[in-house]
């Protein structure tokens, strides 16, 4: 795609300022409807997802002590992997975004929450809440389009070292939890001599204590403990294939949020003095849905309704299918396009892009995807004069 | 996920086994776990399990609790403070000891539900036996002096009755001379009512009640007639906030204040207005903040190295405790309160200071 600025149909352009600022009410509207009832069946939710999660990581690993039996072996590789799964998506990420702040549980806080994961939360909150939840898809701004080693949109400039970039991808979905921390210590930045060298330092040491603690819980600690029964080779080999089937898993699912085909991408200088409406209008653009089970939204820690969560990325993840409805009630309304689909075709579509963008633009243009269809304009847009500056 | 403290010295075999256990859990602690089968072994959050309800009056309850295994016991008359998650938000407040000696470990409170109070009807009318509430550590100093004196004079106003009661379960058969002044609205609104018979029946104290519906609030120009010998006793009060602030400009007039203990149930009220002075705890700095404007902006321009991230309410990258006081949110107009010793998370960048209040940084 190209940054909706630059589009020769801008699918905003039969919105005026007042329409914007009016969308901007309703959704203003719809926060205010969901915090006034958030509860004691919210909070009963998220600690159920712990207890649940706690609960089958500790019986996965007890399995894994016999793991030399191959039975023991399956079922505890696929418990802590699920397990894996949950601690960091629907537990780890949306605790992090302070959803759960609002229960006033210091242990279950966005402060003091760390996750499983080799970056540690201090840095993944920077990088994650305030740049990318912030500047979402604004290009030069969000390095989340892209993470710095992939072009994910035409007016990415190409070089010779994108050719690769669907290896780097695959590379990076392998060991996606450290392609994280490097990502969060902005070690692009301090080459381009960007960050400040004493606090990259700092960044570097944490994220050194927590890979080096993750690696020993993982790799030595719980190995040691299956010695006993000759499982310490499985117990290392299940300790792996879980955080790899994570990785995957998770990097598939953050693909999904920002780079299927029908995402928007907004130019530098569209920011500059942006309403609260204009906010919103980028975050229903700039992301995308993954239709699917109840089971299939827990294990994206509801990251499926990545719309409703880059809205409200601060309410609580529970309450974004039931707010979905109404999100895709305004997008008709406003004559916008809802983007969403299945979990293999928005894996595909933004795979398809990595591939295809790893060309330069007038070579990619062969293989452009047929357009998604965009949502019909309403009527009463069809006589307001658009919108003078398209910006 | 915060490291305990080192306090409990532990043989070395237990310490490596804690260093192995942590390196199994990180990056959360062996508690964790261990919290899903018993909340009440915990060594870094103090839980208590309630054990059973009394009721005491038509809108009093007594809760017997039994506190996890870091409890460190209380001196009688201190308080601890009680967390309850309502409406899936956890809410402190203080409540004394109401307990005498006890072989079992347990400990009581006493709690009088207000109306239109939000812990205290919950605590009256919600809790149920089994149920784990949060707890601190008991705190206070409306303790009895390690020399018992002579003579002493309680007067308690309604549930102020708790900490004295406290007090009295423990110690009323070392004490010589004690004069109880009580009041509450009627007869049958009196907490520990038979039990306070009981003791006036036995001579441990001169109990005078005072129902202050039929014969109105306490006027300490009546101490006079009621107990002429109260300069030379030692007094002990505990009651609503105009009772008490009665009895102190009293005992200030006759020189006394030195001889008179008082334990106060409500803060001074914050009533939320037009803005207020910020102060930082840890940078021991004022501010003058007006209500419309975010805390965040106004230290900063006055150039304190504020913690913040997106600057509109999403990151949660601005949080401070709010020690005590009161903020109003921006977008909602809403106003959250802090009592001394909360730790109320608030975001400042969406927070203007609604009343003084005192933020940790
Ligand atoms: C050191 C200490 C010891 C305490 N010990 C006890 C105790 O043993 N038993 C006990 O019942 N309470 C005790 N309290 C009071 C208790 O902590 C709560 O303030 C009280 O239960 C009201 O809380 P709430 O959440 O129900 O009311 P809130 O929801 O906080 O307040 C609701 C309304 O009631 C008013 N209000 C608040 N407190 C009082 C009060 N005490 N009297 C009248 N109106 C009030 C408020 O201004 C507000 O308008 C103690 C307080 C302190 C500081
Ligand atoms: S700075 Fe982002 S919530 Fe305050």
């Amino acid at each position: 795609m190209t940054a909706l600025q630059k589009k020769e149909h801008n699918p905003i352009a039969h919105l005026s300022d007042q329409d914007i600022e009016r969308l901007g009410v309703e959704l203003d509207a719809i926060r205010d409807q969901v915090i006034s009832t958030r509860g004691s069946s919210d909070a009963a939710y998220i600690r159920r997802v712990i207890k649940v999660q706690r609960g089958l990581e500790m019986g996965s690993r007890a399995v894994l002590l016999a793991s030399r039996w191959k039975p023991a072996f399956v079922v505890g590789t696929v418990g802590l992997s699920v397990s894996k799964i949950l601690e960091n998506m629907e537990i780890g990420h949306n605790v992090m975004h302070g959803q759960w702040d609002w229960m006033r549980d210091p242990k279950i806080h966005s402060t003091t929450w760390e996750w499983d994961n080799a970056s540690p939360a201090s840095l993944w909150k920077h990088s994650h809440n305030e740049l990318h939840h912030t500047y979402t898809n604004v290009l030069g701004r969000d390095n989340d389009l892209g993470y710095g080693i992939m072009r994910v949109d035409e007016d990415q400039r190409w070089s010779p070292f994108y050719l690769g970039q669907p290896v780097w991808n695959f590379v990076n979905a392998c060991f996606f939890e450290y392609g994280i921390a490097a990502y969060d210590l902005e070690i692009g930045k301090y080459f381009k001599g960007k960050k400040n060298k004493e606090i990259f330092q700092r960044d570097l040491k944490k994220v050194g204590v927590k890979i080096r603690q993750q690696m020993t819980k993982d790799y030595v600690v719980h190995p040691l403990l299956a010695a006993p029964t000759g499982s310490w080779k499985q117990t290392l080999l299940a300790n792996y294939l879980s955080n790899l089937t994570r990785n995957l898993w998770t990097h598939s699912v953050i693909m999904c949020g920002h780079f299927p085909e029908g995402v928007e991408t907004f130019t530098r200088k569209s920011i500059d003095g942006e309403t609260r409406g204009e906010w919103y209008l980028r975050q229903m653009l700039g992301s995308a849905n993954i239709n699917g089970s109840r089971a299939m939204h827990i294990a994206t820690g509801n990251l499926s309704y990545q719309i409703e969560h880059h809205l409200f990325p601060d309410l609580p993840s529970n309450r974004y299918q039931e707010i979905a409805p109404q999100i895709r009630d305004i997008f008709n309304r406003y004559g916008l396009t809802y983007t969403s689909g299945s979990l293999p075709r928005q894996v595909g579509s933004a795979w398809m892009k990595v591939i295809r963008l790893s060309l330069p633009n007038h070579l990619a243009a062969k293989f452009a995807p047929r357009p998604r269809k965009a949502a019909p304009v309403p009527l009463r847009f069809k006589t307001a004069a658009p919108k003078a500056d398209a910006a | 996920m915060t490291p305990p403290t080192q306090e409990d010295r532990v043989p070395a075999w237990r310490h490596h086994a804690f260093r192995i256990a942590r390196a199994a859990t990180t990056p959360l602690l062996p508690e964790d776990y261990v919290d899903l089968f018993n909340p009440l072994r915990s060594r870094t959050h103090l839980r208590g399990r309630v054990v059973a309800l009394e009721r005491e009056t038509s809108d009093a309850m007594t809760v017997l609790i039994r506190p996890g295994r870091t409890w460190r016991d209380h001196r009688p008359g201190q308080y601890t403070r009680i967390g309850v998650d309502i409406d899936g938000v956890r809410m402190w407040r203080a409540y004394s000891i109401t307990s005498g000696p006890r072989t079992d470990g347990c400990i009581s409170i006493t709690v009088k539900a207000i109306t239109g109070g939000t812990v205290s009807t919950h605590l009256v009318r919600i809790l149920r036996p089994g149920q784990v509430i949060q707890m601190e550590q008991a705190d206070g100093e409306f303790v009895l002096p390690k020399v018992l004196p002579a003579k002493m004079l309680l007067l308690t106003g309604g549930s102020g009755i708790t900490p004295v009661m406290g007090i009295l379960r423990h110690a009323a058969t070392d004490l010589d001379d004690v004069v109880l002044l009580h009041s509450a609205p009627r007869p049958e609104d009196v907490i520990f009512a038979d039990e306070l018979r009981d003791l006036a029946a036995g001579g441990h104290v001169r109990l005078l009640q005072r129902h202050t519906d039929t014969d109105g609030m306490l006027n300490p120009a009546e101490l006079d007639a009621l107990v002429p010998d109260w300069r030379d006793r030692e007094t002990f009060a505990c009651g609503p906030a105009g009772m008490l602030e009665a009895l102190e400009a009293h005992w200030h007039e006759a020189g006394l204040v030195h001889q008179l203990h008082s334990e106060r149930f409500r803060p001074a009220l914050t009533e939320p207005g037009e803005g207020g002075t910020v102060y930082f705890t840890g940078l021991d700095r004022e501010l003058e903040c007006d209500g419309a404007r975010p805390i965040l902006d106004v230290a900063e321009d006055e150039g304190v190295i504020m913690p913040s991230g997106c600057r509109m309410g999403i990151c949660y990258g601005c949080v401070l405790p709010l020690r005590e006081g009161a903020v109003r949110d921006l977008r909602t107009g809403e106003v959250t309160t802090a009592s001394p010793g909360d730790g109320v998370l608030i975001q400042t960048c969406i927070s203007s200071a609604a009343g003084r209040c005192d933020l940790d940084l």
